[in-house]
């Protein structure tokens, strides 16, 4: 057991700026362009690593800190969330509200930092980022709710291990509209624009330069991943029953969880900013609906 | 023995119309000045045959403050004051005579199913305390000067008394001790004040103290 | 039982002596030597008290309606540890806080009043017999009142202190009343009450009533955002970390009297807990005043504590005694958690007044390269309050995450998941909402530029001021990092709550592994930040490091006033929840096409105030005047009224 959980720690920390670049290649397939290559953000690494760095003279030690923040909670995230049948290495009961506030102290963290700046632009991301997040965070919650309800159990590594067919869906869409707005993503943010009006996540680092901003680029690829693994974990069929053969479908799951956020960012556009509450408000209701029909 | 008490009864109950129907001060305080002497006698009296130095002490002290030293302080003020009538009352002196009568009434039925044990001298006794307090309400309630209204409030004292010496007929004291001591230092207060008050206003006029009330 | 009596002593004498010392320097001196010397005393006896179940003193004083009756239980003991370590080390601050004062106002019996608080509060989570509880009660409150209007001469200060005044009034004439039920045959002893079973529903709503209002519960906590901001820092601290405790500690209490927790009672603490947190944080959320915005957090987290209570009384009622274990652990831990990293807060904001002397948040900015002690703590302790790890506000959460959590699939028949769902979305909605609070609060205080000119000369406090800060933000840290021990430490409490059920130890110990767990990923987590900290120190070594402005866009001369201020940081959510806000908006300009004055004021009333409290206190008055002609200014009169009544009730009886 051991080595698939090395393996898959492994794994993760060493592909997880694979996404990014998957991402990418879908869009621009669906572009018809070619598209950055696959591996653009190791490449992106090594420019930035290289670097100095610059920093405001407003700012203080927490913007110096909270890349690191970001890296570390990412970190200890892969660590909690399983991906297969394998129970991860800090795995316990409980381990998913762990993970969420987590999630919640990198959150603070950069918001600190966008303040810290003392600029506009970054007030504005990070009025926007705290917004977003009060919404997106009981749609999580319940969603695991969902899902301890079902299992009894109270810890991720053996939650995801008896679903049945007719909530799968429901779930799976309410997690992953949570994936998008954790990750700013298309319909609530787009990663590729710089206009101060709609940019969140991108405004918020704007500051940021050199080996700091290549730790908070693998601090998102490492959300992502885990955000990924948990829309997987609930879109893989039941029947894997060997360690190794789960882990490889989860891994298979993941790619298509990429590949369709992917795809959504390709076909829609960036929601009006006062719609998002309204998407966010839905999928919590999407939780609820799978709660209900769970608990009946 | 009796018909000395029914004597007393019936001067205290004429002492107590006199207070009623009086406009002018310095013969109300004596009237009341003589209600103080005979209650002192009935109290002695009473206990003429088991007296101790206890109660000597407290009906000389009674003598002292009832009829020398209370009377003597509000003289005083009545004197300096040049205050020799009252001329504006709020009941009317005929009025008050009347509701004089209608009190004492009130005070023989009250105390009619009140059974008291004991001889037909504490029974008697206990009407009359009922009226000597009402009337020294009522005087209080119809008058308007201060001085009245202290009076009227010493009168109620002395009723008190009388109450507790038909109740209380085994330790009579203790009552009359604390009331005696609740009587001296509001005199004595309500003496100053008045001094003070007439002093500062130029007349003792209750009626004016209105315009202090809210709206 | 020697250590409480020494520091009940100690406490009163210092009372006594500063009262004699008025205005010289030396109240600055004794006062808090007297706080911290009868603190370490009642800490230590409250911790003997938790570890092997406490004292009972009785002394045969017949006053009226009883003993003299002192008991100090583990449940007892825990608040008075909370009590205390947070009087203590507020006095440490005062001390220097108030030296402003000296030589202006009377500073002996400010800390006459700050040890005689300190003693009735004691004297309240010891009290063993109900005339005696209120007495102390009653000396609680009226002490604080008058620790609240130290700055008299300001009307607004007045103003909040009867305001204060008024509603824990309201609350004690309920308690008069619960504890005349609980009472019968004319003794108020503890140890002889029995309560019928018709009467353990009125007695609970009396409670909750009576105590809500001094914890904070929904409609009855109008005073806590008026009285805190307008009382002394060290004191804000105090009555917010330890004395709106007591009322949770009464609603403990005379639930143990009542007998074997019901369901009703931990679904009515579950909702109430769940409408106070959320309405609560989102007030937080739209003050612009730093004090005010952390009372209104107060309230969010006494509606945690209530929550957690709730889901423990309802796991034990529906015979899940983990589920109870579990609510009741979370809830009782959270009132610690919050008692320290509230008094930090409160602290710091003190620090932030006494440097810049405006409370409005709008005014502030760049403090923390000024006052980096207080910014560092006060960081730390937003942090705590929003639960994240590895601080202590994240254990008392978990434990009632986990309880819901575990409860979901225990219930799922029958009507409780609702209660569980209730509480595990309530707390996110808090979680998020705090977050957005303190991120507003410790963000726009301390970083960015300076807004004001106060705050581009904001100087750091003095050292007796940093020093209780210091020790409190590590006991955040301790608490969080190492609280399995905590729990342990703490079960004897936890046992009296439940005592009807006896738990055991093995109830707990389904805790007791993710715990364990939550302590080794707080240390992985310290060990990766060190290590990306080396690798970071490492690739910047010989790069180069510049230092320039902020980025902006190009703009000739950005100035402090570009910067987000606290108001539209918040206003994405406080416009998402304007009705229940009661917000609005003033805007002034002058017309025509090229204006040159522009102003703009937002602000939030509290609803509970305006549309609930005015009109029936208005009404009230109404009805009153309608019976103004009964009173003329006549003496006379007045006697009249006595004597008629006098003569128809005599005759009426006879």
């Amino acid at each position: 057991m051991k080595y698939i959980i090395t393996t898959h720690l492994l794994f993760t920390l060493i592909l997880c700026p694979v996404i990014p670049g998957i991402i990418q290649k879908v869009k621009a397939f669906f572009a018809g362009r070619k598209g950055k290559p696959v591996l653009q953000m190791y490449y992106d690494w090594g420019k930035l690593l290289r670097k100095g760095a610059v920093y405001s003279r407003t700012t203080t030690w927490i913007f110096k800190a909270s890349p690191l923040i970001s890296v570390a909670t990412g970190i200890i995230g892969v660590m909690l969330v399983p991906l297969g049948k394998t129970p991860n290495l800090l795995s316990f009961p409980g381990d998913m509200i762990l993970l969420v506030y987590l999630f919640g102290f990198a959150r603070f963290a950069t918001v600190l930092a966008a303040l810290d700046t003392g600029s506009a632009f970054e007030g504005m991301g990070a009025s926007r980022e705290v917004q977003f997040s009060m919404l997106a965070e009981p749609a999580m919650l319940l969603g695991l709710c969902a899902l301890s309800a079902l299992s009894g159990e109270t810890s991720m590594s053996t939650m995801f291990t008896s679903l049945q067919a007719g909530t799968r869906p429901v779930l799976a869409a309410a997690i992953f509209i949570v994936l998008l707005a954790e990750n700013s993503r298309i319909p609530f943010d787009d990663p590729n624009t710089h206009l101060e009006l709609t940019m969140i996540h991108e405004v918020m680092i704007l500051d940021h330069s050199g080996p700091d901003l290549a730790f908070i680029e693998y601090g998102a690829a490492l959300k992502f991943w885990i955000y990924a693994s948990l829309t997987a974990s609930l879109i893989v069929p039941p029947g894997f029953s060997g360690e190794w053969k789960s882990l490889g479908a989860g891994l298979i799951a993941l790619i298509l969880v990429v590949a369709a956020v992917g795809i959504v960012e390709s076909v829609m556009a960036r929601l009006k900013l006062t719609r998002v509450p309204q998407l966010l408000v839905g999928a919590t209701i999407l939780s609820l609906i799978s709660l209900i029909l769970i608990i009946r | 023995m009796n018909s000395i008490f029914n004597f007393l009864m019936i001067l205290l109950i004429l002492l107590n119309f006199r207070l009623l129907s009086s406009s002018r001060l310095i013969p109300c305080i004596h009237t009341f000045v003589m209600q103080a002497v005979i209650l002192t006698l009935v109290a002695w009296l009473t206990h003429r045959h088991n007296l101790n130095i206890h109660l000597i002490i407290l009906m000389s002290v009674n003598v002292i403050l009832k009829a020398i030293a209370l009377p003597w302080m509000l003289s005083r003020v009545a004197h300096k004051r040049a205050i020799s009538r009252e001329l504006d009352p709020i009941v009317g002196y005929t009025a008050s005579l009347i509701i004089g009568a209608l009190l004492l009434g009130i005070s023989v039925l009250i105390s009619q199913p009140l059974y008291l044990s004991h001889t037909a001298v504490e029974n008697f006794f206990l009407p009359i305390s009922l009226f000597t307090i009402f009337s020294g309400l009522f005087i209080t309630i119809a008058r308007k000067k201060a001085i009245t209204q202290v009076l009227g409030y010493m009168v109620m004292e002395n009723g008190i008394y009388t109450f507790g010496m038909a109740m209380a007929i085994h330790e009579p004291f203790i009552v009359e001790l604390s009331v005696l001591l609740d009587i001296f230092v509001a005199v004595l207060i309500m003496g100053v004040a008045i001094f003070h008050i007439s002093r500062e206003f130029d007349h003792m006029d209750t009626d004016r103290l209105s315009v202090l009330r809210d709206l | 039982m020697v250590l409480f009596a020494g520091a009940m002593i100690v406490f009163f004498v210092g009372a006594v002596l500063l009262l004699f010392i008025g205005r010289a320097k030396g109240a600055n001196i004794a006062g808090p030597l007297f706080a911290v010397v009868g603190s370490v005393l009642a800490m230590a006896a409250s911790i003997d008290a938790i570890r092997t179940g406490g004292f009972e003193l009785v002394l045969p004083w017949h006053f009226q309606m009883g003993l003299l009756h002192l008991k100090m239980d583990p449940l007892s003991g825990y608040f008075g540890l909370v009590i205390c370590l947070v009087s203590g080390l507020a006095a440490i601050y005062g001390g220097q806080y108030m030296a402003a004062y000296t030589k202006k106002k009377q500073l002996g019996v400010s800390w006459s009043l700050y040890l005689i608080l300190t003693a009735s509060m004691m004297l309240v989570i010891t009290a063993w017999n109900g005339v005696l509880f209120l007495i102390a009660w009653e000396i609680m409150s009226v002490s604080s009142f008058f620790l609240v209007i130290f700055e008299s001469e300001k009307p607004r200060v007045l103003k909040a202190g009867w305001i204060y005044l008024v509603a824990t009034h309201l609350g004690t004439a309920l308690l008069l009343v619960m504890f005349m039920i609980l009472g019968k045959n004319n003794s108020y002893d503890f140890n002889l009450v029995q309560v019928s079973a018709t009467a353990v529903t009125p007695i609970f709503i009396l409670a909750i009533i009576g105590f809500g209002t001094k914890a904070g519960f929904l409609p009855f906590h109008v005073w806590l955002p008026e009285a805190h901001p307008e009382a002394p820092s060290h004191v804000s601290a105090v009555m917010s970390a330890a004395m709106i405790k007591t009322g949770i500690y009464g609603i403990i209490r005379i639930c143990i009297f009542l007998g074997p927790p019901r369901a009703s009672w931990g679904w009515t603490l579950i909702i109430a807990g769940a409408l106070t947190g959320i309405f609560g944080v989102l007030s937080a959320l739209a003050q612009h005043n730093l004090k005010r915005l952390l009372a209104y957090s107060s309230v969010e987290n006494i509606g945690i504590i209530s929550i957690g209570l709730g889901l423990g009384f309802l796991g034990l009622s529906t015979g899940h005694p983990i589920i109870g274990a579990l609510g009741i652990s979370g809830g009782i831990l959270h009132v610690m958690n919050h008692a320290v990293f509230k008094s930090i807060l409160f602290l710091g904001a003190g620090s932030v007044l006494h440097s810049i002397h405006t409370p409005a948040i709008e005014k502030m900015g760049g403090l923390m390269k000024r006052m980096p002690i207080t910014g560092t703590t006060f960081l730390i302790a937003s942090a705590a309050i929003c639960a994240l790890p590895p601080f202590n506000g994240f254990i008392s959460e978990f434990l009632i995450y986990f309880g819901a959590f575990s409860f979901l699939y225990a219930s799922k028949g029958t009507f409780s998941v609702l209660a569980s769902i209730i509480v595990i979305v309530s707390l996110a909605l808090i979680g998020g909402l705090a977050l957005a609070c303190f991120s507003k609060a410790a963000g726009i205080v301390f970083l960015g530029e300076p807004r004001s000119f106060e705050a581009k000369n904001a100087h750091e406090s003095g050292i007796f001021m940093r020093i209780p800060m210091i020790i409190l933000a590590g006991c955040c840290l301790l608490i969080g990092v190492f609280s399995p021990y905590v729990i342990n430490f703490l079960h004897p409490v936890f046992e009296t709550i439940t005592g009807h059920q006896p738990i055991g130890f093995t109830a707990l110990e389904s805790a007791a592994i993710p715990l364990v767990m939550i302590s080794k990923t707080a240390l992985i987590i310290v060990m990766v930040l060190f290590l990306l900290a080396a690798l970071r120190w490492y690739l910047l070594k010989d790069k180069t490091i510049q230092e320039t402005g902020t980025w902006d866009c190009g703009y000739a001369a950005p100035t402090s006033r570009m910067q987000y201020t606290a108001s539209s940081f918040a206003a994405p959510i406080t416009g998402m929840f304007g009705a229940v806000l009661g917000s609005g908006k003033e805007l002034k300009m002058d017309t025509g096409l090229f204006p040159i004055f522009l102003s703009i004021k937002t602000h939030s009333k509290d609803i509970f105030l305006y549309l609930l409290y005015r009109p029936l206190f208005y009404g009230i008055e109404w009805a009153a005047l309608r019976l103004h002609f009964l009173q003329r200014g006549y003496n006379q009169l007045y006697i009249f009224y006595i004597v008629i009544t006098l003569i128809s009730l005599l005759l009426w009886v006879l």
